[in-house]
Formats: C-alpha cells, sequence, structure tokens
C-alpha cells in the first residue's frame, strides 16, 4: 500500500446516465488545521462509494467542498464535467440528505416538498414510492418541530431521492433510521445504482457499507489514502472483513 | 429573481404561523390600545409610544432575528444544495424574516389608532413617522441579527453579539453623546454631535418622530442643534435620509457575509 490513492477502472457501461465526480488538488484550511490536503479523487459514475475514515479526516468537509456548501482553499469540483460550487443550475443533479436534518418547525413536510418542487421545477414527486415505504404520508401534515429525528431523518431521504438526480449524497444516512426503513433504503439505492445514479456516502456503520458499497474512499489526515474496489481493498489488506481492513489500512499508513 | 420570491414566499407561510411574530404582535396592540384608551389620543399616544418603537421594536427585531436564522441554520444548508444562487437565498430568507415582524408591528400599533380614528386618535403626519420609523427600525435591527447569525456560529456567542450591538445603539450610544456634551460643552461642538446623533439609526429615529411632533422640548441638544442647522422641515429629511441609509448597511454587510460563510 503506498500513499498515492489505486486508481478505479470505471467499468460501467457508457450509457448509464450517472455523473463522474472529480476534485482536483481540493484544499482546505480552518484557521490553522489543515483539514484538506490536496485531495486528488475521481468517483465512478453509476456506483455506490463510501468515504470512509476516522472522525476529522475531511469527509464531511470534502462533501460540504463540492456541495458548495464549503469554498475550498484551491482545487476544482466537478459533477459530470460542471461546477456545482459554481453554477447553482448544475446542482439540479445532486439530491443530498445531511446527517443532522432540520426543517422549519411551523411547517409541515408537505409544504417542504412543495417548495423543493417549485425551487427545482420538478412538480409531482411526492407521488415517489419512497414516502410510502417510510411510512410518512401520515407525517406530511404535521408540522416538522412534531416530527421524532428519526422520522426527519426519513423525510430528508425522502426529499433527497425522490427527484431521482443523476448523483445522490448521503451523509451518514441510516443513522437513526429503524431496520425496516433502513432496509427500504439499501434496496432502493441498489435500485438507483441499477438505473444509473451515482451514489457517494458516509457511514460509521461498516457492516452496512460492506452491504452496500461497490467502491471504498479512505480518508485520512486530509488525504486520499486508498481508492478501489471493495474487493480490492480486502485482497491487500488481507483481511476478510471491512472493519479490519480499515484497521489494518490505518496501521499501513500510520494514522490513528 | 423567481428563487427569491419563491424562498420569500415560503419563509413568510414559516414566520408569520410563528408564535412568537403572534405575541409580538399582540403586545404591541395591548400597549397601544392601553395608551390610547387612558392617555388620550393624537401625537400625545404617539409620544407615548416613542419609546416602545425605539427600544422594543429593535430588541426584539434582533432577538427573533438571531433565534429564528440559527434555528433555519441546518434548512438553510439544504436550500444551498438546490439550484439557487447564494443571492436569492439571502434576498429570500431575510426578507421573509423581515416582513412578518414589520407587518406584526403595523397591525399591533396601527390597528388601534385605526378604530379609535372616530374619536379623535388619528394624528396624521406624526403616526405616519411612528409607522415609518418602526419598520426602518425592524429592517435595520433584522439586517443585524443576519449579520451576526451568520458570522457567528456559536449561537451563545450570535445572540450576545446581537443584544450588546442593540445595548450600544438604543442605550450606550446615548451615553456617550451626554459624556461628549458634558466634557466639550463648551466648545463649538454642534456640527460633530449632529453628525454623530445621525450616525445612530435609534437616534436618527428619535430625532425624525420629535421633528414631525413638533415638541421642541423633548428634542434634546443634538435634536435642538439639528433643528438649528437645518430648520424643522429639512431636519426631518436628513434624519429620516439617515434612518433608510442605515436600513441598506447591515443587509449589505450580511449579503457580503453569507456570500462567502463556509457552512
Amino acid at each position: 500500500m503506498t500513499a498515492s490513492p489505486l486508481h478505479l477502472m470505471d467499468a460501467v457501461p457508457a450509457h448509464l446516465p450517472g455523473p463522474v465526480v472529480q476534485f482536483t488538488d481540493v484544499r482546505k484550511r480552518f484557521g490553522r488545521v489543515e483539514v484538506l490536503r490536496g485531495v486528488h479523487l475521481t468517483i465512478a459514475r453509476s456506483r455506490i462509494t463510501a468515504i470512509l475514515g476516522p472522525n476529522g479526516a475531511g469527509k464531511t468537509t470534502l462533501i460540504k467542498c463540492l456541495l458548495g456548501l464549503t469554498r475550498p482553499d484551491e482545487g476544482m469540483m466537478e459533477v459530470g464535467g460542471r461546477s456545482p460550487a459554481l453554477e447553482p443550475a448544475a446542482r439540479a443533479a445532486i439530491g443530498y440528505a445531511p446527517q443532522a436534518p432540520r426543517f422549519p418547525d411551523n411547517l409541515p413536510g408537505r409544504r417542504i416538498l412543495g417548495m423543493l418542487e417549485s425551487l427545482r421545477g420538478s412538480p409531482g414527486v411526492g407521488a415517489d414510492p419512497i414516502f410510502g415505504c417510510f411510512g410518512l404520508e401520515a407525517e406530511l401534515d404535521k408540522p416538522a418541530r412534531t416530527l421524532s429525528g428519526g422520522t426527519r431523518q426519513k423525510l430528508s431521504l425522502a426529499l433527497a431521492l425522490a427527484f431521482r438526480p443523476p448523483l445522490l449524497i448521503l451523509d451518514e444516512p441510516t443513522a437513526g433510521l429503524d431496520p425496516v426503513s433502513s432496509g427500504h433504503l439499501k434496496d432502493r439505492l441498489r435500485q438507483e445504482r441499477a438505473a444509473g445514479t451515482t451514489v457517494v456516502l458516509t457511514s460509521h456503520l461498516l457492516g452496512e457499507i460492506e452491504d452496500l458499497a461497490d467502491d471504498i474512499v479512505f480518508l485520512l489526515d486530509g488525504r486520499v489514502r486508498f481508492r478501489g474496489s471493495l474487493r480490492h481493498l480486502l485482497a491487500i489488506t488481507g483481511e476478510p472483513r471491512l472493519e479490519r481492513a480499515v484497521a489494518r489500512l490505518m496501521v499501513m499508513e500510520g494514522g490513528r | 429573481m423567481r428563487a427569491a420570491v419563491r424562498i420569500l414566499r415560503f419563509e413568510l407561510d414559516d414566520v408569520r404561523r410563528s408564535r412568537a411574530v403572534l405575541a409580538y404582535g399582540l403586545l404591541l396592540l395591548t400597549i397601544t390600545e392601553a395608551v390610547l384608551r387612558f392617555g388620550g389620543g393624537g401625537p400625545r399616544a404617539v409620544v407615548s409610544l416613542l419609546n416602545v418603537v425605539l427600544i422594543l421594536v429593535p430588541l426584539v427585531s434582533v432577538v427573533f432575528g438571531t433565534m429564528h436564522l440559527y434555528g433555519a441554520r441546518e434548512f438553510t444548508e439544504l436550500l444551498l444544495v438546490q439550484p439557487v444562487g447564494r443571492g436569492s437565498l439571502y434576498a429570500g430568507l431575510l426578507g421573509g424574516l423581515t416582513l412578518p415582524l414589520c407587518l406584526a408591528f403595523l397591525g399591533g400599533v396601527g390597528l388601534p389608532f385605526a378604530w379609535h380614528a372616530a374619536d379623535g386618535a388619528g394624528s396624521g403626519a406624526p403616526l405616519a413617522t411612528l409607522l415609518g420609523a418602526g419598520v426602518l427600525l425592524t429592517v435595520v435591527f433584522t439586517g443585524l441579527a443576519s449579520v451576526v447569525a451568520i458570522r457567528f456560529d456559536d449561537r451563545a456567542k450570535g445572540l450576545g453579539t446581537g443584544l450588546l450591538a442593540w445595548l450600544a445603539l438604543a442605550v450606550v450610544y446615548d451615553a456617550l453623546v451626554l459624556f461628549v456634551i458634558t466634557a466639550w460643552g463648551d466648545y463649538p461642538i454642534e456640527g460633530p454631535l449632529t453628525i454623530l446623533s445621525l450616525l445612530n439609526p435609534v437616534d436618527a429615529a428619535r430625532i425624525a418622530l420629535l421633528l414631525q411632533l413638533d415638541a421642541p422640548a423633548l428634542l434634546g441638544y443634538t435634536g435642538a442643534t439639528l433643528s438649528h442647522f437645518f430648520g424643522t422641515a429639512w431636519a426631518f429629511v436628513a434624519a429620516a435620509l439617515a434612518l433608510t441609509a442605515w436600513t441598506g448597511l447591515p443587509a449589505w454587510a450580511g449579503w457580503r457575509a453569507f456570500r462567502r460563510k463556509d457552512f
């Protein structure tokens, strides 16, 4: 294992519509702390890619740079050749579910959905089956302040998925979900991948990543230390499970 | 622009359902009704309501504005990842916060004057100035709330800074003016003092209102010098212009901070 990441072959048929996500020398510093130290990364289209790393490795900052929420000091991020940070219209290709979603206290989910529909110019997405799978129909008319943490999480995921964007970015998507909803989410993500959607997710639940992800990106101290398929990661570390493989990677890279 | 209007309508929908805004409108309505019922109508009622507008309106605007924007932080992030520019989003968020507060103020103070109009409560230009000053101060202080809520990630720090800004402009500034008058009263400081007063939106609103009420006894030192310098009509115009200019400043500072903000 070397410091430079393994290059991944994009083995997905060319007709699938998911975009390639490209990071070029992305650097970000918060005060004295350099969170991203020159990230070069290509995320293959129409696959599920999990970004892993210990706390403070830069996972959320990397995602926020891609979404345009955080401005990098240097570097470029592109989704299908366009920059979501610089071109607001390019963000129509992205569905995003944050780690701890909150909505305006006084408004019901249906009003929030309606607002996103009007901003994205995509009416009628409320008919998407994901709302039924998550049991959200009855919750959509209640003010958001009355929703539990898990229901807010489901609403946030449904809002990201229902627009059927070609790129999904999910930050800890199953944290707070009950096992049934978690199962529905995984099924839906597999369907999305089959339809050509590119999925990027972060999670601390490694069993879940093993279950879902095609590719792994391992971040440590603001740099990409591994990029490749899950199978390849297990092969080069000689470990049978992802949890042990990640621990081995950290030892190999001199991390914590 | 269309996106800004959509976000504005959405925010209006959220804020107008807020119990705090309703309570604020009802509080103003109760105070105004009490003043008109027990204190008589006309300019006297406007004078009685002067300090409500100068102290309470900025305080509520800055506190409610800061709390609302902190509460909307995660949702703002969700809106930022939609195909909407940051300018439209900021305009929609600030407009959606400011408009309901302005409407609560206009309703709370204006309605009692309207239904007491038959009893001779209406006071024309002074009432219009009172309402105008209240609206402009709401715009100034929600703008200030947006600046602190964007600049400080820590909610307690942001609220503290907002309250400090209110205290500085509504209370401490007058103490500073008083200190200047006491310390250098023997020198010809009328000019600098006039400028100093116009630099504070609360003072500019106070001067505009008192000039409109033609109440020289209440004008105080700076108001008197302003009136002396410009004549009452032009002094009113100068104070009103200063207050109007103030409305743009915090909103502009907030927009600059929002454009560069790392969420």
